[in-house]
């Protein structure tokens, strides 16, 4: 299970630094989304991994599981939605207008760094 | 008094989707209430400014949910600082954007002014790590869409890269809470400053890696080399007045850093010891590049976006050395490198309205001798040389450096890239507002068969126009707080660092937050 996680984690988080550094947004705002689940997946561990607990105690209750990194999750889920709408309408506008989805900027003058 | 520490968020959460969905279609009814509600924010952040003053910390507790359970916001000498730091910027900044026709641009500007300031506000006044991403959020939702107000492709192309860069560092911000919560089981700050001071130094390796990968995230809203390529094209491809307003955003990263480094992990927690020396040489390269980018920049908004860097070069080597003094340094630094990094977006704003945005010889513009004089101003201010406040912010910081361990290479660097500051600075303002007037200099013709651009067309009608008074006052306005600063140096270094004493010695604050024993 732990591995599993971790292992997921870990590649979402490759898959998506990979896609990342690519040139054009389409791969890069996938890339964005595939960070983002990794990122969730990981809030979601850093709760500690149990199964089967209720998540508020109880008399009766063996344990629990921590129910405030589910609320962090929830949360990032909602945020990193919204954005990703916002970065593809950006994206979208600025194709449309510039006629080309490259990231970078380099027909610009390019000034110090 | 108790309430009113929620206001400078609720008033601007209010006001935005009143301005949208109430009077989305007047323009001059959403001027009124937009300035009118910053006006207010003015005020109400006097008010609470004027209460932390006595030293008090004071505790809101959202729900009335106590501490480390619930959000709370927090209202020390630092946040009401950095409150009316915000919306004393922001006011300025509003009327310019009205003055000069810049909010009638593009939909929504003022709504989404209001937003901005909300998360703005938020993020100087949470005492919760996770809110304090909520607000980084909410100011960053809005200022995707400023950005990108007033449109054309450059500035959307440009509007991308800022929004991809920052949802990376929102990203990397979730990633460093995950492993902080991990590893401590609270987000709350002052509780959060408490279990890290108690953790076995052994059991500290995952929370070096958060506290690493936070520094990382604030360094990359802060502009801090090497994570600092975003700030150049996004603040010279923004509109003139959101750029004045997102001189105030860098500042949110070292505000972030200046408080979670000195309460969480503070200078002498082992924990996190040896951080500061991955800082101080970030923050002295970020200082060169900012000072060579504007003598190598060869278009105003990029010139003012590398004096940005510079600016945060300057105040990062100040919060890097952790030191009271050198902290109250960074504080006055803080204050001053706002006002004129914003008037100087503002300048070049106006430049650009009149004549494009390269540092080219064309013909004289309209009003040049009195932007001249602005520029010649802000140029000083920003520089860091006699007689305004930037002078007497670095003159604090060399001596705040000098019983450090770095003295040597921290005059160096920072008498050696003023100098390349000053040098930048006049060969920009000599092109730009000089030369224009030498006879000996041919100006190349206009091209005659080409086609007007769209851009240029608008730019000569803007031009055209007499110069709105509201634009200048906001202007004259910011270059009138720097002197003010420079001449209220002495009662404005005691406010820092009284500030200071209250960060050096946190257990005031976790007190206050944790145990409800500050009234």
């Amino acid at each position: 299970m732990e591995l599993l996680l971790a292992s997921a984690v870990g590649i979402l988080t490759a898959c998506g630094i990979y896609l990342v550094l690519r040139q054009r947004t389409f791969p890069v705002i996938i890339g964005v989304s595939l960070l983002s689940y990794a990122v969730n997946v990981f809030l979601f561990a850093s709760g500690r991994v149990v199964l089967n607990m209720p998540p508020v105690l109880s008399d009766s209750a063996q344990g629990y599981t921590d129910p405030l990194p589910q609320a962090l999750v929830l949360t990032a889920i909602v945020i990193s939605f919204g954005m990703t709408a916002v970065v593809v309408m950006i994206a979208l506008s600025a194709y449309l207008s510039a006629r080309t989805d490259r990231i970078d900027m380099d027909d610009e003058a390019e000034g110090g760094a | 008094m108790t309430h009113w520490i929620i206001l400078p968020v609720v008033l601007p959460a209010l006001l935005a989707p009143f301005i949208i969905m109430v009077i989305r279609h007047h323009l001059d009814l959403q001027r009124i209430f937009s300035i009118a509600g910053t006006a207010g924010l003015v005020l109400i952040a006097a008010g609470l400014l004027n209460h932390a003053a006595s030293g008090d910390v004071v505790v809101y507790e959202l729900g009335d949910w106590p501490a480390p359970f619930g959000i709370v916001l927090v209202l020390d000498r630092l946040s009401a600082l950095m409150v009316i730091l915000t919306a004393v910027l922001a006011l300025a900044v509003l009327i310019y954007a009205v003055g000069t026709g810049w909010d009638a641009r593009g939909r929504h500007f003022h709504a989404l002014f209001q937003f901005q300031l909300m998360g703005l506000m938020g993020a100087f006044l949470t005492g919760d790590a996770f809110n304090l991403f909520v607000f980084f959020e909410v100011l960053l939702i809005a200022s995707y869409g400023l950005m990108i107000h007033g449109g054309g492709s450059t500035r959307l192309r440009a509007g991308v890269q800022y929004v991809i860069y920052n949802l990376l560092g929102s990203t990397l911000f979730l990633f460093a809470l995950g492993t902080l919560y991990a590893v401590t089981g609270t987000l709350n700050m002052a509780d959060m400053a408490e279990r890290v001071a108690a953790l076995p130094l052994e059991d500290t390796a995952l929370l070096r890696v958060g506290a690493v990968l936070l520094l990382v995230v604030f360094a990359i809203k802060a502009a801090v080399l090497p994570l600092h390529f975003w700030l150049p094209a996004s603040y010279a491809n923004a509109p003139g007045p959101v750029a004045a307003l997102f001189a105030i955003m860098t500042k949110v990263g070292a505000y972030a850093i200046l408080r979670m480094f000195t309460l969480v992990f503070g200078p002498d927690q082992a924990a996190s010891a040896g951080l500061n020396a991955w800082l101080l040489p970030a923050a002295l390269a970020t200082l060169t590049v900012g000072m060579v980018g504007i003598l190598g920049a060869r278009q105003i908004g990029r010139l003012t976006a590398f004096a940005v860097i510079a600016s945060m070069g300057t105040l990062l080597v100040a919060i890097s050395l952790f030191t009271p003094q050198a902290s109250a340094a960074a504080l006055y630094y803080m204050v001053h490198s706002t006002f004129a990094a914003s008037l100087m977006f503002l300048i070049a704003d106006m430049v650009i309205a009149r004549r494009g945005d390269d540092i080219v010889v064309t013909r004289p513009m309209p009003q040049g001798g009195m932007i001249a004089a602005l520029f010649f101003a802000g140029a000083i201010a920003l520089a860091g040389m006699p007689p305004l406040s930037g002078f007497i912010g670095k003159l604090l910081v060399l001596d705040a450096a000098r019983g450090a361990d770095w003295a040597v290479t921290i005059w160096a660097v920072i008498l050696a890239t003023s100098l390349i500051g000053i040098v930048g600075f006049a060969r920009s303002g000599s092109v730009l507002f000089w030369k224009c007037h030498d006879p000996g200099i041919v100006t190349p013709p206009e091209d005659e068969d080409e086609i007007p651009d769209p851009v240029e067309i608008e730019r000569a009608e803007r031009a055209m126009r007499a110069p709105s008074p509201m634009a200048l006052s906001a202007a004259f306005g910011l270059l009138g707080l720097l002197v003010v600063l420079t001449i209220l140096s002495g009662p404005m270094m005691e406010y820092a660092e009284a500030t200071v004493d209250q960060l050096y010695a946190p257990s005031d604050y976790i007190d206050a937050v944790l145990r409800r024993s500050a009234p």
